[in-house]
């Protein structure tokens, strides 16, 4: 239990760490914006350690074994997403010297309606944005703990990470944070070169993928426990096209459907009446079953077969299971095949795997319009998140504020560039994770292949240890933003405006608790929802919403209240509902037939969300000109000024 | 400050730190948009091997970080000299 003993070390460490550093907090200015005394380098660390998600930890390496080089613009937006921020909002906005974005909203434009519309956008991806973590800490603690429920963790999480939150504000995080950033740092780095020793560097293992281009990882025979319908669409097992698979299931299961993969287009000609047989056994099965009961111990052989398209091109099909139930099953292969070890379920071959445009941007058939589409979204995205843009104001000043912006790029980059390395090693050497669909949990695992038992539990002890940092510390910047969003912009700004600080420092506490729970609540209804997705939603609404409001707020002197709102509502909530749309008939709660291009940009939909916000700003405010406010020169040299000439002003000092 | 004037020294401090940020951008924009193309329109370049990575994966999967710091630094450095040019300016 050498993993158990990292994490507590963790969870121990947080809370210590989390009452010494309130102690030192007593301000009311403290509280919410850590006094502002923070310098660059612990600033920066804190930022990183508040941006780096259980998504960033695990999913990023999940997703990159799973779908391969397209995957690696995740770890690269994610980081890059930086300088769009760094070149265009992190001077103005600290110059600018409010404490939130919806004060920004309102003292930009002098409009209190604004700043209602600006706070729910903070709640909304807020809350979006916390679902993940959750997720997370619950499965974490299941993989830790294999008897353990997936609440434990979220409980846990939650309530450690509110109570350090509601006694000690920002400045108890910031410090919390901070270290966290290097122990994320350490747990990425360091274990990551020791497996590497014993299993070869990371250029080996893509040399050796780049030397073979259509191989495919092979498993050994071990059991893999598939999800049932809750986990869909991480409930499929598609078989290789490259060899027979024997697929024994060692459960009496369920299966949703059998289908052919890849999906046959129109015009696509084919036989696959022989390519499925249960052996030994009555059981009528097919390449088209639905609905299908198989008793435990059947074993169902499956071979390719030959698909000729409408241009007469030759290429090899075979057979997808969708798990209605959940299953144990045991992946196979004939005797006289790899010894009997099957090509693994589920993965793409080197060549697919290791150049661009592969299964995860070629899914829908328009593999550039999602590649750019996805990269907007992460650049963009990056650059409307409140919780990270909140941090902004602990900065003393401008020119700190743009440093520090530098500093969390050279820190995330030091991070991120490992995410691949973790994923090429997950590759090679636990195929089976892409059968059960758990190539999030590679880099926990990984570790315990080494051979060296002590040695590997150490290290998964680490990994572990580093993920749980990952969602405590994002969560706690959520929980900063979102509760100072209800003390200070709700409570403090409308529903009480003549309260006191030291009311609004209560409010704050109160509010901390409340969306503790809730956020528990919410993390407890998405365990079947993908980690990489429900934070993909959140950067999809903040490109579109906050991102457009602080460029063009920043640089824009025409811009409007009403055009500003306008914006942020359009592209905003048309970006939501499309992915929530997605997402439902993913899980199969609505069907829609839509063609493969409406598709693409409903699942990535920042190419037209963010063009959309900024034209709707644009074209609203020109419509609403008088609008503009008088002093809009004032606002700009706020903004804009260096802070020795005076102009700057902060809310709270 | 009256209006007037206060109208021409943000115009004037805008302009100038606009010009950097777009320029810096630019060429991150570029990058952005041209690596795709290459990887499509020039598969076999992209795919040329350099110690066991692909070109293309050696550049988004390692190099691109450095290069996000490279030009972020070269921002950092202008937008500093611009800020203390204005404040001597005005102090003049």
């Amino acid at each position: 239990m050498i993993e158990l003993g990292f994490v507590l070390f963790i969870i121990a460490s947080t809370i210590l760490l989390g009452v010494w550093a309130t102690k030192k907090s007593q301000s009311v200015a403290d509280f919410f914006v850590a006094g502002r005394s923070v310098n660059v380098f612990w600033n920066a660390s804190a930022i990183s350690g508040e941006y780096l998600s259980a998504a960033s930890f695990m999913g990023v390496a999940g997703l990159i074994m799973k779908n391969g080089y397209d995957a690696l613009w995740y770890p690269v937006g994610y980081a890059a997403g930086y300088l769009f921020l760094l070149l265009f909002i992190a001077g103005p906005l600290r110059r600018f010297g409010a404490y939130t974005i919806p004060d920004f909203a309102e003292g930009r434009f002098h409009s209190p309606t604004f700043r209602k519309i600006a706070v729910s956008f903070v709640l909304f991806i807020g809350f979006f944005y916390t679902m993940p973590q959750m997720k997370g800490a619950g499965t974490v603690m299941m993989g830790i703990f294999p008897s353990w429920q997936y609440w434990y963790g979220i409980v846990i999480v939650g309530s450690v990470i509110t109570f350090n939150v509601a006694l000690g504000g920002m400045k108890g995080i910031t410090i919390v944070q901070a270290m966290q950033y290097w122990v994320k740092v350490f747990a990425i780095s360091v274990p990551c070169f020791v497996v590497m020793s014993f299993l070869g560097s990371y250029n080996e293992n893509l040399g050796q993928a780049l030397a073979e281009p259509k191989g495919i990882p092979t498993i050994p025979g071990s059991v893999v426990s598939m999800k049932g319908k809750v986990g869909a669409p991480n409930n499929a097992l598609s078989l290789s096209t490259a060899g027979e698979t024997m697929v024994k299931f060692e459960t009496d299961s369920v299966l949703t459907a059998i289908s052919v993969i890849p999906k046959p287009k129109s015009g696509d000609v084919f036989d696959a009446a022989g390519s499925i047989n249960a052996i030994g056994s009555t059981l009528d099965i097919s390449a088209t079953s639905k609905n299908l009961a198989i008793p435990k111990d059947t074993l169902v052989e499956v071979k390719p077969f030959e698909v000729t398209s409408k241009e007469r091109k030759k290429s090899k099909a075979s057979l997808k299971f969708e798990f209605e139930t959940p299953s144990k099953i045991r992946v196979t292969a004939p005797r006289s095949q790899n010894d009997g070890d099957a090509y693994a379920p589920n993965a793409p071959n080197n060549e697919k795997w290791l150049n661009p445009f592969g299964p995860l941007t070629s899914k829908n058939g328009y593999p550039i319009l999602y590649t750019y589409s996805l990269i907007i979204a992460l650049v963009c995205g990056t650059a409307g998140l409140p919780h990270i843009l909140v941090r902004f104001y602990t900065n003393p000043d401008g020119k700190s504020a743009k440093r520090t912006t530098l500093w969390v790029m050279v820190m995330l980059g030091a991070f991120y560039v490992f995410t691949p390395m973790w994923g090429s090693l997950g590759r090679t050497f636990m195929p089976i994770l892409y059968a059960s669909n758990t190539t999030d949990s590679a880099i926990i695992k990984l570790p315990t292949i080494l051979g060296n038992e002590t040695l590997g539990h150490f290290l998964s002890g680490i990994t572990s240890a580093g993920a749980f940092a990952a969602f405590m510390s994002t969560f706690s910047g959520l929980l900063v933003s979102m509760s100072g969003a209800f003390a200070h912009d709700i409570y403090g700004k409308i529903i009480k405006p003549q309260s006191s600080a030291d009311d609004r420092k209560n409010a704050f506490k109160y509010a901390a608790v409340g969306v503790g729970v809730i956020s528990m609540l919410l993390g407890l209804m998405v365990e079947s929802f993908d980690i990489a997705l429900m934070v993909g939603w959140a950067f999809a609404i903040g490109a579109a919403s906050y991102f457009p409001l602080l460029l063009l707020g920043s640089w824009w002197r025409g811009l409007t209240a009403t055009g500003a709102a306008t914006g942020m509502l359009g592209g905003g909530l048309l970006s939501l509902a499309s992915i929530i749309t997605t997402m439902l008939i993913d899980k199969k709660y609505i069907s829609l037939e839509i063609s493969p291009l409406t598709r693409s940009l409903m699942e990535q939909p920042a190419i037209w969300g963010v063009p959309l916000s900024i034209t709707l700003m644009v074209v609203v405010s020109k419509l609403t000109a008088k609008q503009v406010p008088p002093d809009v020169d004032t606002m700009m040299l706020r903004l804009h000024a260096p802070e020795e000439l005076g102009h700057s002003k902060d809310y709270i000092s | 400050m009256d209006q007037h004037k206060a109208s021409e020294l943000s115009r004037r401090m805008m302009k100038k730190q606009l010009r950097l940020s777009l320029s810096v951008a630019s060429v991150f924009v570029v990058i952005l948009v041209g690596l795709p193309l290459i990887n499509l329109y020039f598969p076999e370049l992209a795919r040329t091997g350099v110690g066991g990575f692909t070109l293309t994966w050696l550049i988004l999967g390692v190099l691109f970080f450095p290069l996000t710091w490279i030009l972020s630094s070269w921002f950092v450095r202008g937008t500093e000299r611009i800020d203390a040019d204005i404040v001597k300016e005005e102090s003049n």
